[in-house]
């Protein structure tokens, strides 16, 4: 028999203190109003789901979610897809410019949004994107880091792999498509994971990009709701529990891939 | 004459393949700079075109005093959330690494808030920080102490502010220094053992040294996203009460958004993005004189 560890003495209260906001949102979120304002907090009586239902027909929940959901999967789809192709071209073919272009690309990584962010709004303007979901997607549609990422990794296969199909007359494209996109799934779902997680969770652009309740992403709602609903706690809590549901369940069963995800990107 | 037109079968394929993400990130990403360096020089609202005034706006930010109080404020701010998150992140993942029952149960538990938005994050702790019947203030009642003010009191809401984001970041910091630990050599730590180093010595002497890049890396990271802290004062306390919490780019935000002053707002940007450029790199150098722990 092995004595337990003297560490759950210090890990178990750590978790505690981790998971307890999230634990009480979830809590709050089904109380009652009464509840919700008692002095000490404690525990509901029941289960409130009417809350739930409240904030979906108080605000416009629904479309704020399919907003994020829309602008999410269109980053991921977009950063797969072209950043895969530039990552392959930039590790395995010797084009003009290509070492300029590279350098120029990840310089931008060390660049702060907020010195982007004014003239991205202007551009937006002049484009006639702002206040439309385009002036969410456009500037995430490719990444710096993503084609960093993609080629790290082409850099890592042996160059027999592709080889052997060019010579038997398959096109790039092709030994892209076929060869080598087996190879690729690992790195392309931390790709994707990772860019769903930043547009997800995107605070400061979609603030300045979109405006109007129906243009806006689950985050901004959620900040204008809880601007007018500081009364209604349950309502409130309700809404932000909806909003993380997605990022939570893309947590729990990517985990694997998140973990490798964040110590490649060191995003949060 | 083959191989000409091979090169150029290679121009032609590598442009096509690697055109589309890189003439977006030109487009969104490196055009801004240089037009946010333009724009510092330009009397602008953003929405009409502007007019060049020379270097007046970085006049105005050297005379201006909101702007070394918000600098004042971020420094404050780093200065606390950077060195707390990675004294509390290293011990957390020392014992994380170990082989205990339930440690992916820990694991869980301390990356959670991870993937938990900034507005979330917010709306939680408006409410465990809530003066009348928030969570917080009703432990410290139980335990005889007065209630606290918190967000609403200028003295303490820059303070609650490094809390909530030392929660948030906490995970993070965990991650990047489990990894580290995990690729640190077995037989290292055995043979120290058999020298008679105790655990506590094997630490200090084994672990600590061959994490030092990760320590490095988060030091950076930390930095760079403490100085940009914006998301968080927005949901919690938008920049007050009475200016507390007024970091630098809310100061940026609200030049640009609410004084409708662009140009004073890139030229603030400037400003943090020089400070953030120079911090990079002396730590890039100084993990280069560091690196030489780390064992293949």
């Amino acid at each position: 028999m092995r004595r337990p560890s003297a560490l759950h003495l210090i890990l178990l209260p750590l978790s505690v203190v981790m998971v307890t906001p999230l634990v009480w949102m979830l809590l709050v979120s089904v109380s009652t109003q009464e509840e919700s304002r008692r002095f000490p907090p404690g525990l509901p009586s029941g289960i409130e789901w009417e809350n739930y239902l409240a904030a979906m027909r108080d605000a416009p929940l629904g479309s704020w979610l399919t907003n994020s959901f829309v602008v999410s999967v269109v980053c991921v789809v977009g950063n797969l897809l072209l950043c895969s192709f530039a990552g392959y071209a930039f590790a395995r073919i010797p084009f003009f410019g290509s070492k300029v272009a590279f350098f120029l690309m990840l310089a931008t990584l060390m660049v702060p949004f907020q010195i982007v962010m004014l003239p991205l709004l202007i551009m937006m303007r002049s484009l006639g994107l702002v206040d439309t979901l385009g002036a969410l997607i456009a500037p995430n549609l490719a990444t710096a880091f993503g084609v960093f990422l993609m080629r790290q990794f082409f850099t890592t296969l042996p160059r027999e792999l592709e080889e052997a199909a060019r010579i038997d007359g398959a096109s790039r494209l092709r030994t892209l498509l076929q060869v080598l996109l087996p190879l690729m799934r690992p790195t392309l779902a931390t790709l994707a994971v990772l860019t769903f997680l930043q547009t997800w969770n995107d605070f400061l652009w979609p603030l300045l990009a979109v405006q109007s309740p129906g243009t806006m992403t689950v985050q901004i709602g959620l900040q204008s709701f809880q601007g007018a609903h500081t009364t209604n706690w349950p309502k409130l809590m309700a809404g932000t529990v909806l909003s993380q549901l997605p990022v939570l369940l893309v947590f729990f069963f990517a985990q694997r891939f998140f973990v490798r995800s964040v110590a490649a990107a060191g995003i949060k | 004459m083959t191989l000409d037109r091979r090169k150029l079968a290679d121009h032609t394929a590598g442009w096509g393949f690697a055109a589309p993400a890189v003439i977006l990130i030109g487009a969104f990403g490196l055009v801004p700079v240089v037009w946010s360096f333009l724009l510092s020089f330009q009397r602008t609202d953003l929405t009409s075109p502007g007019t060049f005034i020379g270097g007046d706006n970085y006049a105005k930010l050297v005379a201006d005093p909101l702007f070394w109080d918000a600098a004042r404020r971020t420094l404050v701010y780093v200065a606390l959330f950077v060195p707390i998150t990675l004294v509390l992140a290293l011990p957390i993942a020392v014992m994380l690494n170990q082989k205990i029952r339930g440690v992916l149960l820990y694991r869980l538990a301390v990356s959670v808030p991870l993937v938990t938005s900034t507005v979330a994050t917010g709306i939680m702790f408006n409410w465990l920080a809530n003066p009348q019947f928030g969570l917080v203030n009703a432990a410290l009642d139980a335990v005889g102490l007065p209630k606290q003010g918190f967000f609403t009191d200028p003295g303490q809401a820059l303070y609650v502010v490094v809390a909530m984001t030392v929660w948030g970041w906490l995970g993070f910091a965990v991650i990047i220094y489990l990894a580290a630990l995990q690729n640190v050599p077995k037989d290292l730590l055995e043979a120290s053992s058999l020298d008679g180093c105790g655990r506590v010595r094997s630490f200090w002497h084994v672990e600590l040294p061959l994490v030092a890049p990760a320590t490095g890396f988060l030091l950076v990271w930390l930095t760079i996203n403490g100085l940009q802290l914006f998301d968080a004062v927005y949901v919690t306390t938008k920049g007050g009460p009475l200016r507390a919490t007024t970091v630098l780019v809310y100061h940026l935000y609200n030049e640009a958004f609410v004084s409708f002053d662009g140009g004073y707002a890139a030229a603030i940007g400037c400003a943090v993005f020089l400070v953030i450029g120079v911090f990079t790199l002396v730590q890039l150098r100084f993990n280069r004189r560091t690196s030489h722990f780390e064992v293949r």
